[in-house]
């Protein structure tokens, strides 16, 4: 420190630049802010909405067929055949059905489980359990995808399982997707879930007991309503992990194929970037008006 | 999944940025002429000399290319190649030509192992270099017939180092499927018994089969060849793809998948390669394979080095490796491929190999039908009507997958 310069020839101590930069900034926030906040902004803008802005941009490209290079042309081919070829609807409405139940496969999986941890076990217990459900985490994407290929696959695990009640499994297919990709997110419903019940007081729920309520009156008047946010908020990330992917339904789909597929497909095989970017704009579409669907219930403030 | 998209917006955004970086045409190629595709090739030069090895070497290549002993300790011949150059192999193994275009397109592999609708597409846009045969010693011992190919070459100018060829064949599960097939139609047939346990390669290229299929099912449609199809033909080979569609399990490129479904019998009866049969046969899984009467499709493997390989020494070192009698025996025989190599004949395990694969016989080749990326001139030679071109067989591939 050397903030002590000594007297001048007027008996005035003279105040570091150091000081005098530091009262300066303490008298104007908004300076401070300035200073502070351009980096992470840039960061924002260029990493994650310049990619964004770049997926868009390149939607309205084409390649020339065969040497696969993007050809810099305003055209809006891509979005075209997207709506003409009833095959892209098929696909986009179909990965929308499997977000769909694998969020309400979630959803009815998750919040019993939520419930137990946050309000019936011990509280003394409750690190462990999510600790538990947070285990399967652990573990990579692909084993467990490739996993499950096994237990499904003709004579294995899941067909054995129900053998003594004369039913197969299911074998490849959407129902194998739905299946994996339910318990592959299941963590992410009921971290949130939990979050909320966790902050439910248990006196309300003592009360509406008190005030004549049974178990089923309590949960959908005091329970639902307060931790509905909490679910759309877990919802949102298994909606939004369900219709994005694509390797799962690759290891376990059979011969079926989601958006995540067709973009994969166009990108890593055809090389036909713009069309690929077209068919992404898709499941941002879907997820913006998920968002906003969301935003309104006010689950945002959940996240 | 949001890393989906992440990547795909990174890809976007490179490519954005590349493009903003060195214009449309990247660097200062002037066109030498059209090729037979009607199509310009970037003037590039040729690796002029061979100079020190630069200890790596990253390779895109088909499974079985090249094995280090990790799949089955016999065959191994990317570690003596490591101990005699000291050039340290890392392999990509793709499973689809596409893939292999994309890879190479980013710039990060020496060399590929492309097949013939792979290669045309990587030297139309510069990906890969002419290859100087002289620093190739053992291109000397290549059969004639594969040398100089339209695949491999542009304008009397080779590209690549022949690897070997063979086809596709029809894999079965000896214990489920009877009697043994010995037609495509086994895998196109509606009322097929095995209904949801056969399984297709998943990739456009697949729509030549089914095209294969209709030259001796539909001769009406005057087929000619797979890869040259006028609008008629190839809506009938698309149809046919729809209509089996109902029969398949589920479509294949990741040979492991393939591999396991044969073993657990979730698929009995499809299109496979010499290689996975093995595999699968290794794994004790009851299968049997056969080149079925209508001929096939096939494959005519070329090595290229990148345009911009980084290490191109250890490539060329890979190039004349792969295709030396001792390494182009072993690969042969551990793929099922007929060797690119005339003194590999001499050193396989079996002494009837190159019989078996008719390594010398021209005229069963004639029956394959290599791989080659369709476009809109006809390659058969037809000029009064135009052809299909390969980006609406992959608009298609995915209509018929629904």
């Amino acid at each position: 420190m050397d903030d002590d310069q000594g007297l001048t020839a007027a008996g005035r101590p003279a105040r570091a630049p150091r000081r005098r930069a530091a009262a300066l900034l303490h008298r104007r926030p908004r300076l401070r802010l300035a200073l502070l906040l351009p980096a992470p902004l840039a960061w924002l803008a260029a990493v994650y909405l310049g990619a964004l802005a770049a997926i868009f941009l390149t939607a309205f490209w084409t390649t020339d067929t065969f040497t696969g290079e993007v050809v810099h042309r305003f055209t809006l081919a891509n979005f075209q055949m997207l709506g003409d070829e009833p095959v892209y609807r098929t696909i986009a409405l179909r990965s929308v059905g499997v977000a769909a139940a694998v969020t309400a496969i979630d959803t009815a999986l998750g919040l019993p489980m939520a419930f137990y941890m946050a309000k019936v076990a011990r509280p003394s217990h409750r690190p462990y359990l999510v600790a538990a459900v947070l285990a399967p985490l652990w573990a990579a994407y692909l084993v467990k995808a490739y996993a499950w290929r096994v237990m499904l696959a003709e004579g294995g695990l899941i067909d054995e399982a129900l053998r003594p009640f004369g039913a197969s499994g299911p074998g490849y297919g959407l129902t194998a997707t739905v299946i994996v990709l339910s318990y592959l997110w299941l963590p992410y419903m009921i971290l949130p879930v939990y979050a909320g019940l966790e902050r439910l007081p248990g006196p309300l729920l003592d009360a509406s007991g008190d005030l004549g309520a049974r178990p089923l009156r309590t949960f959908l008047s005091v329970v639902l309503p307060m931790i509905f946010p909490s679910l759309v908020a877990g919802s949102l990330f298994t909606f939004s992990l369900s219709l994005g992917d694509y390797l799962t339904v690759k290891i376990v789909g059979g011969r079926g194929q989601l958006l995540g597929n067709v973009v994969y497909d166009n990108v890593g095989a055809a090389n036909n970037l713009p069309f690929a970017a077209a068919v992404a704009t898709v499941p941002v579409a879907v997820m913006l008006a998920y968002l906003a669907a969301a935003r309104r219930a006010g689950a945002l403030r959940e996240l | 999944m949001w890393s989906t998209r992440m990547a795909l917006a990174a890809v976007a955004t490179l490519a954005i940025g590349l493009a903003a970086a060195c214009g449309d045409g990247g660097t200062a190629d002037t066109a030498t002429g059209t090729g037979q595709g009607g199509f310009t090739v970037p003037r590039l030069a040729a690796h002029r000399s061979l100079g020190a090895g630069e200890g790596r070497v990253n390779l895109v290549a088909w499974a079985g290319y090249a094995e280090d002993g990790s799949n089955d300790k016999t065959a191994d011949w990317v570690h003596p190649f490591e101990k005699a150059t000291g050039c340290k192999v890392a392999t990509k193994v793709a499973g689809t030509s596409d893939e292999m275009v994309t890879l190479m397109r980013t710039g990060e592999y020496d060399a590929v192992s492309a097949s013939g609708d792979a290669s045309l597409r990587l030297i139309a846009s510069g990906t890969v270099a002419p290859v100087n045969t002289s620093l190739v010693p053992n291109y000397a011992d290549v059969f004639p017939g594969l040398k100089l190919k339209p695949w491999n070459s542009v304008n009397g100018v080779p590209y690549g180092i022949p690897h070997g060829r063979g086809a596709n064949l029809l894999m079965w599960r000896s214990d489920k499927v009877r009697p043994a097939p010995d037609s495509w139609g086994a895998v196109f047939d509606a009322n097929s018994p095995y209904k949801g346990r056969i399984t297709a390669y998943d990739s456009p290229i697949y729509i030549a089969d089914a095209a294969l299929y209709l030259m001796s099912a539909r001769p009406d449609l005057g087929i000619r060849n797979p890869y040259a199809l006028d609008r008629r033909q190839f809506d009938a080979a698309v149809a046919l793809l729809k209509t089996q569609r109902g029969l398949v399990g589920e479509y294949w490129s990741d040979y492991t998948k393939e591999v396991q479904a044969f073993k657990s019998g979730d698929s009995v009866l499809g299109t496979t390669w010499q290689v996975i049969a093995n595999l699968a046969k290794a794994e004790k899984a009851p299968v049997k394979v056969t080149l079925p009467r209508e001929g096939s499709t096939g494959w005519s493997d070329t090595w290229m080095v990148a345009a911009k390989a980084e290490h191109p020494n250890c490539a060329y070192r890979w190039l004349n490796w792969i295709v030396s009698p001792k390494a182009n025996a072993q690969v042969a025989e551990w793929f099922g491929e007929a060797p690119a190599n005339a003194k590999a004949c001499r050193l396989t395990s079996d002494k009837r190999f190159c019989a078996t694969f008719h390594a010398t016989d021209e005229t069963y080749f004639s029956k394959v039908h290599f791989w080659t990326t369709p476009i809109a001139q006809c390659l058969d030679g037809r000029t009064d009507v135009r052809c299909v071109d390969y980006s609406r067989w992959t608009q298609a591939w995915t209509t018929i997958k629904g």
